[in-house]
């Protein structure tokens, strides 16, 4: 049994324009201390998937479909129970640790709060555990950093402080959403380090949600490429960036200029990302393939097996065309 | 080189008062040194990269270079003159041979404009004697070029896309057909297939009007692919200037080289192979810098004379200079 099971899911959102549909039948499951790397432009529907998985989307969204954790059903259940997943079994990070702390409350009480919330120990013990917690996400002079505000934090040291709170009560999975973009990298280097020990260390899972490609390629096992709310490409990280077998897949990797390579030009991909609210009818990429047939434009493709170790891609071309 | 250089830099520095909170009105503002002893030239149809974290000085140098800051001191030789010399009437002329593009492509166009409103204002802003039918084609001339449909003119900036909106601004900077462009970030909010296509386009009208080009960002990677000459930039200072395959090829400030070792290479078997340099620490504040050299706070080769001398900024090789005591 897999330790998250996300099937069929579908997320809706109603707004006064009409009906959004940002994720569009995703399926995927996540081993016991595996880290998954969820990788596509803005809007391809890589946070809504999560979000709809944690019973986090906005009042106007809709989730439908299955998300089993250990077995159990978790899509839609009510938020008492929800509340006692969240934190206790999975836990996120967010991009800006800014907005996701509070600033008017000392971090010791905000990272106490949640011992003493969830499993009910003394002020003393919590505080004790939360330093406890500090020193291992590496934050130095943790005894007296604890009585801090968030904003006496520099932006790396708040990520930190948000990665300690998180881990606090041992989740099963952590969501990581992008938890690097708002810094410098080599502030990103030190935090993506301090999650790969400590993924290590805890032997937790990691949904690792990012649009950097290079942040990807050193620190997953797994990677899903998203576009349009859709799959297009799932498969061991080292498979698809050795051959990728989906045009956006293959697109994406040739856009990104490298610093170990000297290239005259970035193969660019045409056009923009589609428009969630008039979704293209047949394969949401077709509009901007170069690849694209006639079924392409009618049917939507269905995720079908590349190989057998796992590599699963949603193209009708065939794959001797593309590579 | 110099004899071909369109913009010299000798030795700007920018401070700003800052006054923190708490302090009294009588109190003396603090000196934040935020571009310190910068110095640099550019040539006809070059790039300049400059990367550095955030508050490193980045933007300031670009925007004194504009006059938008005022500078404390140092010269901006812009095709002979001092810039920073002249009135504000007197600068006048030489605005038009310089332009900027900016980070977020959505805020630096007015909403209440029309596209073709937002491109032809800096010709009716320098040229106000354009008859309109000579403004129409201009407009519409260099839409086509940045790759934009003219029957788009009248349409509004919140109808385009992050991209499209960022091709509007380097419209808008072209028009009046300048020398230097100086990009502030222009990539940094596009998703990464936009991103290329943004880069591809630059590099092209670059190629085709002889521009020179400022660019600035926190992505290396970007920053080598479109520019001859980096400069690296650590606390309002310079720490290494090279050419963009040399600085790659052979760092040799230790900023910098652990600046290039943190940039990840899309590229599992390259990644998880690598040898990374790991800089410990925080930006020092810079309001009070670290004294002798800026970076020996977070130095692994840190010793006393880092303390007490500043270092030189001196050649290492043929165009590739370096501030560091120990570059050899």
């Amino acid at each position: 049994m897999s330790l998250l099971d996300v099937k069929n899911l579908k997320v809706e959102f109603v707004t006064a324009d009409g009906i959004v549909n940002a994720v569009n039948n995703v399926n995927f499951s996540i081993e016991e201390g595996e880290i998954l790397a969820i990788v596509g432009e803005s809007g391809s529907g890589k946070s809504q998937t999560v979000f709809a998985m944690t019973g986090l989307l906005d009042h106007n969204g809709s989730a439908t479909g299955s998300v089993k954790f250990e077995g159990e059903e978790i899509l839609n259940i009510s938020n008492q129970k929800l509340n006692q997943i969240r934190a206790e079994k999975i836990a996120m990070i967010f991009q800006d640790p800014m907005t996701s702390l509070n600033p008017y409350v000392r971090v010791s009480e905000q990272m106490t709060e949640v011992l003493i919330h969830h499993q009910g120990i003394s002020k003393l013990d919590a505080l004790k555990q939360s330093i406890t917690m500090l020193d291992a996400v590496r934050i130095p002079d943790a005894n007296n950093r604890i009585r801090m505000y968030p904003h006496e934090f520099s932006g790396g040291m708040r990520q930190r402080v948000m990665i300690a709170m998180s881990l606090l009560c041992r989740p099963k999975l952590l969501i990581a959403d992008e938890p690097t973009t708002a810094l410098d990298v080599t502030v990103q280097a030190q935090i993506m380090q301090l999650l790969a020990d400590l993924q290590k260390d805890f032997g937790m899972s990691i949904i690792l949600i990012t649009h950097d490609l290079g942040v990807v390629a050193g620190n997953s096992d797994d990677m899903l490429v998203m576009y349009g709310g859709e799959i297009m490409e799932i498969g061991k990280t080292e498979t698809i960036y050795s051959t990728p077998t989906h045009p956006y897949t293959q697109g994406l990797m040739s856009a990104v200029p490298r610093l170990d390579d000297s290239e005259e030009r970035l193969i660019t991909i045409p056009g923009n990302p589609p428009n969630m609210m008039k979704a293209p009818q047949g394969c949401s990429f077709s509009p901007r393939c170069k690849y694209a047939i006639d079924t392409c434009n009618i049917d939507s493709p269905i995720l079908s097996k590349v190989s057998n170790n796992d590599h699963f891609r949603a193209c009708h071309v065939s794959k001797e065309k593309i590579l | 080189m110099s004899n071909h250089a369109i913009l010299e830099v000798k030795n700007l520095k920018v401070n700003f008062d800052v006054s923190s909170e708490g302090d009294m009105p009588w109190t003396k503002a603090k000196k934040l040194q935020a571009v310190n002893d910068i110095s640099f030239s550019l040539n006809a149809g070059e790039t300049l990269g400059i990367v550095g974290e955030s508050g490193c000085g980045k933007s300031t140098l670009a925007r004194a270079i504009v006059k938008m800051v005022p500078a404390e001191s140092g010269e901006v030789v812009w095709l002979g003159n001092d810039l920073l010399g002249l009135s504000n009437a007197e600068t006048r002329p030489y605005r038009k041979q310089i332009q900027m593009i900016f980070q977020d492509p959505l805020a630096s166009l007015n909403p209440r404009m029309n596209i073709g409103e937002i491109i032809a204002e800096p010709l009716r802003t320098h040229y106000p004697k354009t008859p309109e039918s000579d403004i129409q084609a201009r407009v519409s001339d260099v839409m086509s070029k940045v790759g934009l449909l003219d029957n788009l003119m009248n349409r509004y900036p919140h109808e385009f896309s992050g991209g499209q909106c960022q091709r509007i601004g380097i419209a808008r900077a072209l028009i009046l057909k300048p020398k230097l462009i100086i990009c502030d970030e222009p990539v940094s909010a596009l998703d990464v297939s936009i991103q290329a296509q943004v880069v591809n386009l630059l590099m092209d009208l670059q190629e085709e009007m002889d521009l020179a080009l400022i660019f600035i960002a926190h992505d290396l990677s970007v920053v080598k692919h479109i520019s001859t000459k980096i400069m690296v930039l650590y606390l309002g200072n310079m720490v290494e200037l090279a050419n963009s395959e040399d600085i790659y090829k052979s760092p040799s400030h230790p900023y910098t080289q652990a600046l290039i070792s943190a940039v990840p290479i899309p590229d599992p078997s390259v990644e998880k192979n690598k040898n990374l340099i790991m800089i410990e620490g925080d930006l020092p504040s810079p309001i009070n810098p670290p004294s002798g050299c800026v970076f020996r706070t977070r130095c692994q080769k840190a010793q006393d004379i880092c303390s007490q001398d500043k270092p030189e900024f001196k050649e290492v090789s043929s165009n590739h200079e370096v501030a560091c005591h120990f570059n050899d």
